[in-house]
């Protein structure tokens, strides 16, 4: 984790650090329990295939996680996420680069909160060099907004 | 849409809009909250070591975002829970006559500012919000949003999560 952000040094356009992520197979296992999503198109390829997929699939709530942790751990330790949400516009495979990003799209202060709201995503990444089907590098795939309390110097 | 397509949304459907469920009961606690954040890859050891999490200030574990428990699971209701999500899914059996596909369409969370911590237990009320039928590339879909409400036990509203669902 990066140092405190504080909300007087952001502008409108500003990117936040981004959050790379790529599945494996054991991590969506992982949250498959964690979650209590036991849904098979996420760790069975057979059933996958079954109802269509090309492979077992990154679960949306995971990816919404994922930018869960983009924003908590530029908030953290000082700050808080107000809100946050995605679409599931597109699916991701396991072992290919999964990268959260955001931008600041508005900045104000509102009952006594310095806040920030932006936008949020997750587009495909780098692919491992499998056999495994892969996405395009660079499709948005979880779009969403957010918001976050800031401190202030 | 140039032609009307045949209504997917039953009478039972809309009579559930703003009609809330059953309340359901859900525990925070610390294997949870490791499990979750371990899923994810969080790194902040405030979601693993309980001194870290005292030390900035929090009364144990805190939830990760996305995080509200894990719901106390009992096979005895799994009939009520699903009766519970909007008088049944179109298609499912009432009306519609035909069966559909479910995708998850999206979730938002709102936190109160509350802390959620291990050792909460959070009790949620969900409601359907709006039900409503467009004309998609998958064909006719029926978009579904809920709303449910977290509340603490000490009364307080800690989280209110927004979900949409897609048939089709």
């Amino acid at each position: 984790m990066a140092e405190q952000v504080f909300w007087d040094d952001l502008k409108e356009g500003d990117e936040i650090p981004r959050l790379v992520k790529n599945c494996s197979t054991q991590q969506l296992v992982q949250w498959a329990a964690g979650s209590g999503d036991f849904y098979q198109i996420h760790y069975d390829e057979t059933f996958a295939k079954g109802t269509g997929l090309k492979d077992i699939i990154v679960h949306g709530a995971l990816k919404n996680a994922f930018l869960g942790q983009l924003l908590h751990d530029w908030v953290a330790p000082g700050g808080e996420i107000v809100r946050y949400g995605c679409s599931y516009r597109g699916m991701d495979y396991p072992y290919q680069e999964i990268v959260c990003r955001g931008t600041i799209t508005k900045k104000y202060q509102e009952g006594g909160k310095n806040l920030v709201e932006l936008d949020i995503w997750t587009e495909t990444g780098k692919p491992n060099d499998d056999a495994r089907p892969k996405n395009p590098e660079g499709i948005k795939t979880t779009p969403g907004t957010a918001v976050v309390a800031l401190p202030k110097r | 849409m140039t032609q009307e397509a045949p209504s997917l949304i039953t009478d039972e459907m809309k009579a559930s809009i703003g009609r809330e469920g059953p309340a359901s009961r859900s525990e925070v606690d610390r294997t949870g909250i490791r499990m979750f954040a371990r899923s994810v890859g969080h790194t902040d050891p405030i979601f693993y070591d309980e001194e870290a999490a005292k030390a900035r200030g929090y009364r144990s574990l805190v939830c990760p975002p996305g995080y509200t428990g894990t719901p106390a699971f009992n096979p005895a209701r799994m009939g009520a829970a699903m009766a519970a999500m909007g008088g049944g899914m179109p298609g499912g059996g009432a009306g519609g006559g035909r069966r559909m596909r479910v995708l998850n369409g999206g979730t938002e969370y709102e936190y109160t500012g509350i802390p959620i911590c291990a050792g909460d237990v959070l009790t949620s009320v969900g409601k359907t919000v709006s039900i409503e039928q467009v004309a998609s590339s998958l064909g006719q879909m029926v978009i579904t949003r809920r709303e449910s409400t977290y509340t603490n036990q000490n009364g307080e509203v800690v989280c209110r999560s927004y979900g949409t669902s897609l048939n089709y």
